[in-house]
């Protein structure tokens, strides 16, 4: 029927009276990277908890129109809401570790679904930490707890934790944002090379960093979405002028 | 004196796992060296044609450059998409900003192999051998390709030393080119029925006389981009330093 990994299909969202979110179409394709860009109060991530229906319990919430995942809609009364985020991941602006080993952040996920099997857990450990580039790092202390690492590693542990419960998609709110420079040129690494395996949607302030990472670049301006196309296009010959103004840091 | 200015080792902070960047730089460094041994092969083919009177050869320059052009807009549109959305700095802006202007310096020696392969279509008989011994235009073939190759080596190199004797090496080229006028001057004298032929091969000569140019603007580039230093519009001397 469909290859979209995503479609979304005039979209809007409310907050009370509030219209956050405007009519929003857009097709995201499996395996790419996708970046939401645009100011403060965009509905980017209002877009993205879209995804994983994290605006659900926040008050006043109203959608409108659909969300399709592998040809599915998530809003579809038959879904639960805890079997969609196994499949749709999502990693924070500032790391969020649990309290635990890093051993027992990894495999957090699988301890909810009841799994307790050693080997289960020691293998799932070691390619999700493998995955998020920092198994070299901590793989002599895995027991040591996640909150001793640097902010750069409790967010690659965030990572790994995402990628332990094998999601097809992972959702990235600034997952960089609060990193120095040097942890940061690691996630970005990171996400281009998850993007083999996973599909990719990153929010990001950033507008280098999702010309370096993404595939895909849509930019929303006052819950519209302005302008959606190939990173090149919009970094070099941005169809829109607003888009232009943004990327360009001329915004009045 | 660049003996003892090592620079900054470009990778020292990194390690050994490639970053998208390098990996994008590595793909357009390539790039320009299949355009390098494009034009190179262009020039040596129009020698031999030259040579043989080879018609058939020269018509292949001409249809092999559109290739050439081909290239040259694919690597400038690499290099566009990696400022877009690399934003290099430092050592990798360098090299982006070299890439460029070396591609552009390759188009315009390939489009004098061009221009050298219409000549010789046009030409009505073969080239007096007297003519090109005199002149030696294929000492200059010689001269300008072997300084092209070499050229090329010092950047895939990385070699300052090598790019730096490009400066004098181009001089016997310049040195070919200006004694031709006298002898095809003498030649045309002589020869009052090949006025046609002798300027035709006085046109080849300043022809290649501008490869000769182009190789040391790449020169140039491969300093700029290793050692972070502006040649251009130097005295010889300070370039050579």
């Amino acid at each position: 029927m469909t290859t979209h990994k995503l479609l979304a299909e005039n979209v809007n969202v409310y907050y009370d009276q509030a219209h956050v979110i405007k009519d929003v179409s857009l097709t995201i394709e499996p395996n790419t990277v996708t970046a939401f860009i645009g100011p403060s109060g965009c509905g980017k991530s209002t877009f993205l908890r879209l995804i994983n229906r994290m605006n659900d319990y926040i008050d006043g919430f109203r959608k409108t129109g659909h969300i399709l995942i592998d040809g599915e809609d998530i809003y579809d009364r038959k879904i639960r809401v805890e079997e969609l985020r196994k499949k749709i991941g999502m990693v924070f602006q500032k790391p969020n570790p649990f309290p635990k080993s890093i051993y027992e952040n990894v495999i957090y996920g699988l301890r909810i679904q009841g799994i307790n099997k050693k080997s289960i857990l020691d293998e799932t450990v070691e390619r999700s930490l493998r995955r998020a580039a920092i198994w070299d790092e901590v793989k002599d202390n895995l027991n040591k707890s996640a909150l001793s690492l640097s902010g750069g590693q409790q967010q690659r542990i965030c990572i790994a934790r995402t990628l332990a419960v094998e999601p097809s998609i992972v959702l990235m709110d600034e997952p960089a944002s609060a990193l120095d420079p040097i942890s940061t040129a690691k996630i970005e690494e990171l996400i281009y090379e998850l993007k083999t395996q996973y599909t990719i949607i990153i929010v990001t302030h950033n507008m280098q960093q999702a010309g370096r990472v993404s595939d895909r670049v849509a930019f929303f301006y006052i819950g519209e979405l302005i302008e959606y196309s190939d990173t090149k296009e919009i970094f070099i010959n941005p169809k829109k002028e607003l888009t232009q103004n943004y990327i360009t840091g001329r915004f009045g | 004196m660049e003996a003892l200015d090592t620079p900054i080792e470009s990778n020292a902070l990194k390690s050994d796992i490639m970053t998208h960047l390098e990996e994008e730089l590595t793909m357009l460094k390539s790039e320009i060296t299949v355009m390098w041994q494009k034009v190179i092969s262009q020039l040596h083919k129009t020698r031999e044609a030259l040579l043989e009177f080879d018609k058939d050869l020269a018509r292949e320059v001409v249809s092999a450059e559109k290739r050439v052009n081909a290239l040259e807009l694919k690597i400038d549109r690499d290099c566009e998409n990696i400022f877009a959305l690399f934003n290099p700095v430092a050592v990798d802006l360098r090299t982006v900003l070299a890439v460029l202007k070396i591609n552009n310096n390759l188009e315009r020696s390939g489009d004098i192999a061009e221009g050298i392969a219409k000549y010789i279509i046009s030409a009505n008989e073969p080239f007096d051998k007297e003519l090109l011994e005199k002149t030696q235009i294929l000492r200059m073939y010689d001269e300008t390709n072997s300084i092209l190759e070499d050229v090329l080596k010092a950047f895939e190199t990385e070699d300052t030393r090598m790019a730096r004797s490009i400066f004098k090496r181009d001089e016997l080229v310049d040195e070919i080119n200006v004694k031709a006028n006298a002898v095809v001057a003498d030649f045309m004298r002589s020869h009052p029925d090949k006025i046609e032929e002798g300027l035709y091969l006085i046109s080849m000569i300043r022809k290649l006389e501008r490869v000769g140019d182009h190789c040391k603007n790449i020169a140039e580039e491969i300093i700029f981009n290793i050692e972070a230093k502006v040649l251009k519009h130097k005295s010889k001397k300070k370039k050579e330093e």
